[in-house]
Order: structure tokens, then C-alpha cells, then sequence
């Protein structure tokens, strides 16, 4: 058994657990979307994005751009609940909360995507 | 992508997630504690203005409490995340710049940058290999011509003095073993644009090796080596080299043959020298009479072998009496610097003395000697620092041999101008009297100052006048090109020296030659000469100039309305001429 194998995969695991958690439930529903499901999510994904980074292989360079493509979508999702918050006198409104969930509703595919990759790789290696 | 993309990355990995890490703690524990308004009111803080003081915190730039000022709780806790998260953002800013500092990581950085240099060249460039007395020098020659070069070289102090030598053309180099294919192939071996590979290193088996290299990474391409053994030739000769140099055998040949024709000699010395430089003063080393040879190293090997074929009386004078191939009679034991060593050599009755040693303070030490004996030698030097010349001059030595230069030369005109290769070499096969004659014709042409020699091919891309294809270029003669496009009854100070026609080549061609596309042509003239021509070469209206005498009529219009002129029978008016 190799750790960094360990931390690795659980990591890229939790990222993607923690994103379907945060996007289930009624998609207009703020109640239904915890903030601190977000914050953990974005950072999950953050270390995991970093995780990622050095690897020269085809597959290392697939999962690197997905952990990309949901940061990207994480980070628009979080500008949008910054403004909404902030920026709005109106505040958190269901159509707000639906737009945040749909931008990280595209993170959770990315990051399907990347433990899918991860699982094919390990049964490449097994081969 | 390449290394140092993944090399950035993976240096960065730990710094990173611990930033992040010690981010995601630091906010989480400042939302968590519950704050207070001004008025007192409780004001939970978002992760938003979390995020905000963290961020401002942990770079040291501390705008203070906002939006509200803290409670104690909250000061202890940033307390706490000041320590934590600046000290670890110090940690992950300096990992960076330790990395742009880390020295594989800056060559990995000049590696790339080279690379991607050599490979955006889009003119035609020479790979040179070693950047020593004679590389530098080949390099400015070709620098001079415009002719692109890309250097590598093992000695880092080199590829800094290459950064200093103020070049007109920019030259990228490398600090690498050039022994590496790869590092050759990283230097444009590969490159279309690549015309061939010149190995000038100190080191023979490091230029059989590139030589190796080359022939087998690239097949087609020139291969130009440096030899100062006469096996590491053989060898290098054996797989196709194209071209080998030897200094000393090089200089030896040039030497004989300045013994049998010194025209001959002389007219190469004008025609390859520095144009613009003053015409040196003919040397003419005695044909006839005892001549002294000190050292019987490679040079003397080498001169031994050229004179001895011209019939000359000779004497060896070297130190070591255990040399191989050293002749049997005519050798004298001892150092050329003492003076009872040279009269046992004759040196009273000589009428010339070789001072060929590898080491510039005994050649001197013979010669000083020597001209004290005997005051009517003609001394010939061998130079081995470039530094030394001025001493070499003031000695009073007839001629000075330095090996870097005479390869730097013959390479020179082999890259940049092949066809006076050719001519120098067919004029070999001339008698005597055809490189006097050609002598007094340039010394009639030019002033005292070297004349410029250059070639031109007729393609579209160099000459299009004389390619356009019309009534004009159709029976197009050498006195066309030599005559002046601002008077058409004067001629340009010029020599066409060879043309080539269908790898037919004709030396010293007559000016009612006719010149077709796809011919090569050599030309000399004063200096300032070949802008006038590139004119005549450039210019369709210049040619029709030259051709008929007359300014023809350039645009659109004009030309109709001549056309109607001519119609009509009202003669055109004539040109100036």
C-alpha cells in the first residue's frame, strides 16, 4: 500500500462526496445548501487540484484539467453567492441559490469524471 | 508541456496545500466566533469577509479590523492565525523563489529558452560546435556576412564572452557536451533551415564524435571538422565528412605552393582577406637553398612532408631523439634556442628558418637567435596564442602561422563563399604567369585596399531582373551585369572571376558570356561596387536601361500612351544615355 496513493484518492473521493452533498436537495432551496458544505468543498477541491499538479503521465494531465474545469465552475458559483450577499440589497434569492447549485452541480461532473480516471488507472496498474 | 511546467509544480505541491490548509482553518475560525457590530448588535462574519481579512493578514498588509472592530475572542484567534498563516506564506514564497534560484531550474530555463530560439530561426544558420580562437573568429566572420550561427560550447566562460562580443547577427548559444546527441539535436541539428555542422572543439575525438552524430542523425547534411591527427582524419574521412581541416598540413600546402608561385599565393591572400583591409605586401619565401625546420611536431611533420616535395635541402633540428617517423639523416639533436645547436644546422650558409614549436616563448626565443647568425633568414612562425602577435611582429618573422586563422579562413570562404573555394583551387592548375597577369589586372582595378569578392546566383529571389523572362534577359551577357547602371558607357570596377553554368565551371569567364538562369557567378571589385550591381540585379528598369540605352516608361499610363506614340509613328524619346 503506497500513502501518497492513499491521501491522494481520498482526497479526490472527498471532493466529490462533499460536492454531491452540497448539491442535493431542492435546487432554489437555500435551506437545502449549507455554506459551510461550500467552504468545504472549495477547499477539498483546492488541495486536491494541488494533489494533482507534477503528474506526466496522459491520465495525471486528464485529472489535472478536470480538477481545473471545478475550480473554475466553484469559483464562479462562489463569486455569484459573494455578490448576491453583498453585492444586492434583495440578499440570498431562490434564483440565486438555483444558479450557485447548477455551477456546482458542473463541478460535481467534473469531479465524477476525475474519480472515474482515478479508478481506471488503478485497474490499469492491476493489469 | 515540458519539465520545467511539472518541475514548478511538483517543487510547489507541499507549499501549496499547507496554504491552503492554514487558509481553510484560519476562516473557519473566524466565522465560527461570533462578532459584534459598531452598535453592539451580534454580526456573525461570512466567509466572504473571512476570506478578505485572512488574505490581508497573511501577506503582512494589515488594513486592521473590518468591517467592524473585533471582540476578544476574535483578536485571540487572529492572533493565532497571524503567526500561523504568515509564517507560512513566507514558507511558500520562498519555496518559489529558491526554485527560480535553483540552478537546475535555471538551466532548465536557458535550455528551453535556447531551444525554442533555435527553433524560430527562419534563416538558413551554420551550427557551430566549440567556441575557442577559431570558432569566435568563424563566427564573427559569418556574423559579418550575415550569415546566421548557433553555438554551443562545454566552457561556460565562452558562451558569456560569445554574450559580450557585440555581433551583428544574434547568435544563440548554449553551454553543453557537445558529444550529447542530444544537445545537437537541441541546437538545430534537426532544423530544416540547418545548412551544416561545423566541429571546431580543442578535443579531436569530441569532433569525430559530432562528426558521427551528424552524419547519422541528419545523413544529407555538410559536416565541417577540425583534425590535427592525421588517423582521427582517416576516420573521419572514412564515413563522408565533407570537409576535414588540418591547421598545419593547411598551412604547409599554402606554404609550398607560395614557394613554387607566389603570384598564386598572393592572389589568394587578396581575394580571401578582410575586405577594405590594406593589400598585403607578397611574401617569397626562397625556392632554392638549405632550409631549417626547429620541432618536429605535428606542424613540422607537416611542413617536413610539403617542402621535402619541392625539392629543398632541409635540416631537423628537435630536442627529442625518440620521435617516430623522424628521418634518418639531416637531423640535429638539441633545442632550436641555443646558438651552437643552430650553427650545427648551418644556419650561416641557411635561407630560412622554421621556428615550429608549440610553445610561443621557444619559437621566439629560435628566432631572436637565429637573426642574430644569420641577419638574411627568411623566418617562418608558428603562433599558437592569438595574444602573442604583437611580439611575432616586432621579432621580424616573414611569416606567421596561427593555426585558429587558417582554419577560420578556409572555413569561411567554404560557408559563405563556395565558388571562390573553386576558384582558388582551379586556379592551382593554372601556370604561372595567369596569376601574375590576374595580379597586375587587380592592382589596376583597386586602390591599395583588399578588393570584396561576392557571388550571386541568377534565381528569381536574388536577381529578379535578370529573371523576369522578356526580350531584354533573353540574350543577357557578363558586360551587362559589369557595366554601370548611372552611365551606361562606363564599366563598374569589376572582375567576373568564375562562372558556373550546369556545374560547368570557367575561369575568368569573357564579358560576351552569356548568363542564363541558374547560373553562379564570382565576382571582385573596389569596395562599394557590388551595391551599384545589386541594382542592375534588382531593377527591371535598370536592365532595360543597360540593355537599350534607353528609360523605358514604368507605369500604366505611360506605357499605353508610348504604345500609341509608337502607333502613330512619332518616335519615343530616347533616354539620356
Amino acid at each position: 500500500m503506497n500513502p501518497e496513493k492513499v491521501v491522494f484518492g481520498f482526497f479526490i473521493v472527498l471532493a466529490l462526496t462533499l460536492n454531491f452533498g452540497f448539491v442535493i436537495g431542492d435546487i432554489d432551496n437555500p435551506a437545502h445548501h449549507d455554506k459551510w458544505d461550500f467552504f468545504a468543498v472549495i477547499v477539498v477541491n483546492l488541495i486536491a487540484t494541488v494533489l494533482k499538479f507534477g503528474d506526466r503521465s496522459q491520465v495525471g494531465a486528464l485529472l489535472l484539467a478536470t480538477s481545473l474545469v471545478a475550480i473554475l465552475q466553484l469559483s464562479a458559483a462562489a463569486l455569484v453567492w459573494i455578490i448576491a450577499v453583498y453585492g444586492t440589497a434583495a440578499g440570498m434569492a431562490p434564483g440565486t441559490m438555483a444558479t450557485i447549485v447548477s455551477l456546482a452541480a458542473g463541478a460535481l461532473v467534473a469531479n465524477v469524471i476525475s474519480v472515474v480516471l482515478l479508478v481506471i488507472e488503478t485497474f490499469l496498474l492491476r493489469r | 508541456m515540458d519539465s520545467i511546467v511539472f518541475l514548478i509544480m511538483r517543487r510547489m505541491r507541499a507549499p501549496l496545500i499547507l496554504l491552503i490548509v492554514s487558509y481553510a482553518v484560519a476562516i473557519m475560525g473566524l466565522v465560527l466566533i461570533p462578532g459584534r457590530d459598531a452598535a453592539g448588535n451580534p454580526w456573525p462574519m461570512g466567509f466572504f469577509h473571512a476570506f478578505y481579512v485572512v488574505a490581508y493578514t497573511s501577506t503582512t498588509i494589515g488594513f486592521g479590523e473590518i468591517p467592524y472592530p473585533f471582540t476578544d475572542a476574535q483578536r485571540l484567534w487572529v492572533t493565532f492565525t497571524i503567526f500561523g498563516t504568515v509564517a507560512i506564506w513566507l514558507y511558500a514564497a520562498g519555496a518559489l523563489i529558491g526554485l527560480l534560484q535553483d540552478t537546475t531550474f535555471s538551466r532548465a530555463l536557458t535550455e528551453r529558452r535556447f531551444r525554442a530560439r533555435v527553433q524560430r530561426l527562419r534563416d538558413p544558420f551554420y551550427l557551430v560546435c566549440g567556441y575557442g580562437q577559431t570558432g569566435g573568429a568563424l563566427v564573427r566572420a559569418l556574423a559579418d556576412r550575415h550569415q546566421r550561427a548557433v553555438v554551443i560550447d562545454l566552457d561556460p566562460e565562452r558562451i558569456s564572452l560569445l554574450l559580450l562580443a557585440n555581433l551583428r547577427e544574434y547568435v544563440p548559444a548554449l553551454t553543453a557536451d557537445a558529444r550529447r546527441p542530444a544537445n545537437l539535436l537541441a541546437a538545430g541539428l534537426d532544423h530544416p533551415r540547418c545548412l551544416g555542422i561545423v566541429a571546431l572543439t580543442d578535443v579531436n575525438e569530441t569532433n569525430l564524435k559530432i562528426a558521427i552524430a551528424a552524419k547519422l542523425l541528419r545523413p544529407g547534411l555538410r559536416v565541417v571538422c577540425r583534425s590535427d591527427s592525421p588517423e582521427v582524419a582517416a576516420d573521419m574521412a572514412s564515413f563522408g565528412t565533407d570537409h576535414i581541416y588540418d591547421p598545419f598540413d593547411t598551412f604547409a600546402l599554402h606554404m609550398a605552393i607560395a614557394i613554387e608561385a607566389p603570384c598564386l599565393t598572393l592572389l589568394r591572400d587578396w581575394l580571401i582577406g578582410e575586405s577594405g583591409a590594406p593589400l598585403p605586401e607578397p611574401q617569397c619565401p626562397p625556392a632554392k637553398g638549405l632550409w631549417i625546420l626547429c620541432g618536429f611536431g605535428r606542424f613540422g611533420r607537416a611542413m617536413y612532408r610539403h617542402l621535402k616535395g619541392q625539392g629543398l635541402e632541409l635540416v631537423i633540428v628537435e630536442a627529442d631523439p625518440h620521435l617516430t617517423d623522424l628521418p634518418k639523416d639531416g637531423v640535429i639533436l638539441g633545442h632550436g634556442t641555443g646558438a651552437a645547436t643552430l650553427e650545427r644546422a648551418h644556419i650561416q650558409r641557411a635561407v630560412a628558418l622554421v621556428a615550429g614549436t608549440d610553445n610561443d616563448a621557444t619559437n621566439l626565443s629560435i628566432i631572436m637567435t637565429a637573426r642574430q647568425l644569420n641577419r638574411d633568414l627568411f623566418v617562418v612562425a608558428r603562433k599558437n596564442h592569438l595574444d602573442n602577435g604583437e611580439l611575432f611582429r616586432r621579432v621580424g618573422a616573414q611569416v606567421v602561422m596561427h593555426p585558429s586563422m587558417i582554419i577560420t579562413d578556409g572555413i569561411r570562404v567554404r560557408l559563405t563563399l563556395p565558388l571562390l573555394w573553386e576558384f582558388i583551387t582551379l586556379s592551382r592548375f593554372q601556370d604561372t604567369g595567369w596569376a601574375c597577369e590576374l595580379i597586375s589586372r587587380l592592382c589596376g582595378l583597386l586602390d591599395t585596399q583588399i578588393p570584396q569578392v561576392w557571388q550571386i546566383a541568377v534565381e528569381a529571389n536574388q536577381a529578379p531582373a535578370l529573371c523576369a523572362g522578356d526580350e531584354h534577359t533573353a540574350n543577357l551577357t557578363l558586360r551587362r551585369l559589369v557595366t554601370d547602371p548611372r552611365d551606361r558607357t562606363r564599366a563598374l570596377p569589376v572582375i567576373p572571376l568564375l562562372l558556373e553554368h550546369n556545374d560547368e565551371r570557367q575561369l575568368l569567364p569573357d564579358l560576351d558570356q552569356r548568363v542564363r538562369k541558374g547560373d553562379q557567378v564570382l565576382f571582385c571589385g573596389r569596395d562599394g561596387a557590388r551595391a551599384v550591381m545589386d541594382w542592375t540585379l534588382n531593377d527591371p528598369h535598370v536592365l532595360h536601361y543597360l540593355v537599350t540605352g534607353e528609360d523605358a516608361p514604368a507605369g500604366w499610363v505611360w506605357r499605353r500612351l508610348a504604345q500609341r506614340r509608337r502607333r502613330r509613328g512619332i518616335a519615343a524619346p530616347g533616354g539620356e544615355g
